[in-house]
């Protein structure tokens, strides 16, 4: 590999985190609202297919994708309120039902979204970080999405209402500790059943960046496990809405490495490095995993890491 | 959510052997009745679904009763089927019984089955006795899918890392591990069809039981589930299993070895996994290609919770979900639906059945006089 092949691959590299990140961030920003309130919801993988479908088909039928994102999100929230509610059932185990949910939703979205396999969608626009060096590469491979804006503004957003609102203490509270929120009124049920939804609509918006932006068509292979990724990218992040925006632009970066390097002719260990994210978030789940930090930062109510 | 068999209450200890087993009954109806009425219930809310759509739900389960159990052809297909079924649904019972929900069957029978297919080449080549190289590659398939889902065990044990995820994540890494050595250095380049390892050749697989069409691996499922239910239910191993699935804690307090329990159980129902890889190979394909991932090990998840995670109740529930899965393909043919819709009648399935988790304990039919404040 010569010097401007580095070049490539690092400029690959940075691009893909922009460009892959957004579903991870979404998903996980998601799924750390939904824990924050002491609750897990592992059916987001399902949730995110479901929502690529969804924004495929309205934005093929109304010519608008961000009429598609939208839905997107409505069939999200859709899933996570199902999973909100069924949780809420007295001996009903969260983690069963999300893998039950991921079924379900992946299952739906194949149903419903056979005849969009053939079509093309409207796209979302995108605009350049690169532009102002003047060098057509760069400006292609720094090509962003305002969904990644949105995804970055809504993480900063979670993280400020967490510290700062009364929602954002009520939430905790909720995950830390069901008695305490008792005592204080807080219906438990009902702030979970919220947080699961609202969680779902994002998990759904990110589904809608994979068809409708990269890799921008809808096909049954479209997310392979990367929901399920994110899930785990929270634990990682240790619930920190800050922390998950920045773990899933590593993310992205690590599911570029095999396109990157394929774009300078290695072609060898391709599926090694098509596995590299799975193989990454194993990893981070096992560096992380009972670590003491992780043990402090943990919502006390959480199934997920008992 | 894995039940362990409920001591007897003392009433029930002193009482009679009649009263006994009548209370046995009346405790068991209930583990009966409840999933069935799930079923029930999805099969109510399918049908709204395909009257939404137009189409006739009549006509659907006259096609899923003729396609996967109305003739002698059909019902042998299906239960040609449900011997992975069964097999990847051991690979959830057995760690559901310790406490451990682990999804990733799909990747130990991928490998297994990848493993036994690699482990087959030189044999073949150097034509070894059938017998022998079945049995090597029996035993490859179980140590490759018993060793892949023994690390799940022992990162949760080990390392506290939530096996759920993890058994999923080691599903896509298995596949792209065959993927890699199937397109590349030990693909059989005669074959330019589909990337597949080299065939092992029709004097090398596994025939079928005699006088049926159904291959061996039916047999070995059932007698391994009934194995498995006696190794869990009437044995010391078995109970140190329940005893720690139920109360951690309480099991190393009591000097239970958890961990190697923990680490044993994942194994074994790894081996499960990869002995229906095996069989793939071995029986129906001749070969590993990426038709090994064809979702047998998620609908395995399915049928054990149905089973409640009961060795020898996972034997009629994969026997019927290998029916529903044998139908599909006549289903999309005959009524115009898309392949995926035995995926949406499988999550209905299961969605509905653990809402109906809530249920138990709430009916008094079903209470044992005294026990009725047990939840």
């Amino acid at each position: 590999m010569n010097e401007s092949a580095y070049v490539i691959v690092i400029v690959a590299l940075i691009g893909g985190a922009l460009r892959v990140s957004t579903p991870f961030m979404f998903v996980a920003l998601g799924e750390c609202l939904t824990e924050k309130s002491g609750r897990v919801n592992l059916g987001l993988e399902g949730t995110l297919v479901l929502g690529a479908m969804t924004s495929y088909a309205i934005s093929y039928n109304s010519g608008s994708p961000w009429l598609g994102v939208l839905a997107a999100g409505c069939a999200g929230s859709v899933l996570g309120a199902m999973h909100g509610y069924i949780c809420k059932l007295p001996k009903v185990n969260d983690i069963a039902v999300g893998i039950a949910m991921m079924l379900f939703g992946t299952g739906v979205a194949f149903f419903f979204g056979k005849p969009y396999i053939q079509p093309s969608a409207p796209q979302l626009g995108s605009f350049s970080l690169g532009a102002w060096t003047g060098n057509k590469e760069i400006a292609t491979a720094l090509q962003i999405n305002p969904l990644l804006i949105v995804g970055i503004l809504v993480g900063l957003a979670m993280a400020w209402a967490f510290a700062n609102t009364k929602w954002g203490l009520i939430v905790r509270m909720t995950g830390d500790s069901a008695p305490a929120a008792k005592a204080m009124g807080v219906s438990v049920d009902l702030v979970r059943f919220l947080s699961t939804t609202a969680g779902g609509f994002l998990a759904g918006v990110g589904g809608a960046f994979l068809s409708l932006y990269y890799p921008g068509s809808w096909n049954q292979g479209l997310s392979s496990g990367q929901g399920l990724m994110a899930v785990a990218l929270v634990i990682f992040a240790r619930w920190s809405p800050i922390r998950c925006v920045i773990a899933a632009l590593l993310f992205g970066a690590a599911g570029a490495i095999g396109p990157a390097l394929q774009s300078v002719g290695i072609t060898q260990g391709y599926y090694f490095f098509n596995a590299a994210p799975y193989i990454l978030t194993l990893f981070i789940m096992i560096a992380s995993a009972g670590s003491k930090r992780a043990a402090r930062d943990v919502p006390g109510e959480l199934s997920i890491t008992k | 959510m894995a039940d362990i068999a409920e001591p007897l209450h003392p009433t029930a200890i002193t009482s009679n052997r009649m009263g006994d087993l009548s209370i046995r009954l009346r405790r068991g109806a209930e583990y009966v009745v409840i999933p069935l009425l799930a079923l029930g219930i999805t099969a109510v809310l399918f049908s709204i679904l395909l009257l939404a759509l137009g189409k006739s739900p009549a006509e659907f389960f006259q096609l899923v009763e003729r396609g996967g159990f109305g003739t002698s052809f059909s019902l042998q297909n299906t239960l040609q089927r449900s011997s992975p079924l069964i097999l990847t649904a051991l690979c959830v019972a057995l760690p559901a019984r310790i406490g451990l929900v682990i999804i990733g069957g799909e990747g130990a029978l991928v490998l297994g089955g990848f493993a036994s297919a690699v482990v087959a080449i030189p044999l073949v080549v150097g034509h070894a006795p059938p017998l022998l190289t079945l049995c090597l590659m029996a035993l490859t398939g179980m140590l490759i899918g018993g060793f892949w889902i023994g690390i799940v065990g022992y990162l949760r044990y080990a390392r506290g890392v939530n096996e759920t995820i993890s058994s999923l994540l080691m599903t896509y890494i298995g596949i792209a591990i065959m993927n890699f050595f199937v397109e590349g250095s030990l693909r059989d380049l005669t074959n330019p069809n589909k990337p597949s390892t080299m065939p092992i050749g029709d004097a090398y697989m596994v025939g079928h039981m005699p006088g049926t069409d159904v291959h061996w691996g039916l047999l070995t499922g059932v007698v391994l589930a009934i194995a498995l239910y006696i190794l869990l239910s009437r044995t010391t191993f078995g109970f140190a299993v329940r005893v720690a699935g139920g109360n951690a804690r309480a099991a190393l307090a009591q000097g239970l070895p958890v961990g190697k329990l923990i680490i044993i159980c994942c194994a074994i129902a790894g081996a499960c996994a990869g002995l229906a890889g095996f069989f793939e190979v071995a029986a129906i394909q001749g070969r590993a290609n990426a038709s090994l991932a064809a979702g047998y090990g998620y609908t395995g998840i399915l049928v054990s919770f149905l089973a409640r995670h009961n060795p020898l109740a996972i034997i009629p529930v994969a026997i019927l979900f290998g029916g529903i899965v044998a139908s599909g393909g006549l289903i999309e043919r005959r009524m115009g639906l898309p392949d995926a819709t035995v995926l949406v009648l499988q999550g209905m399935t299961f969605v509905v059945l653990l809402m109906s988790e809530t249920l138990y304990g709430r009916f008094k039919i079903f209470q044992v006089h005294g026990a009725a404040d047990r939840t």
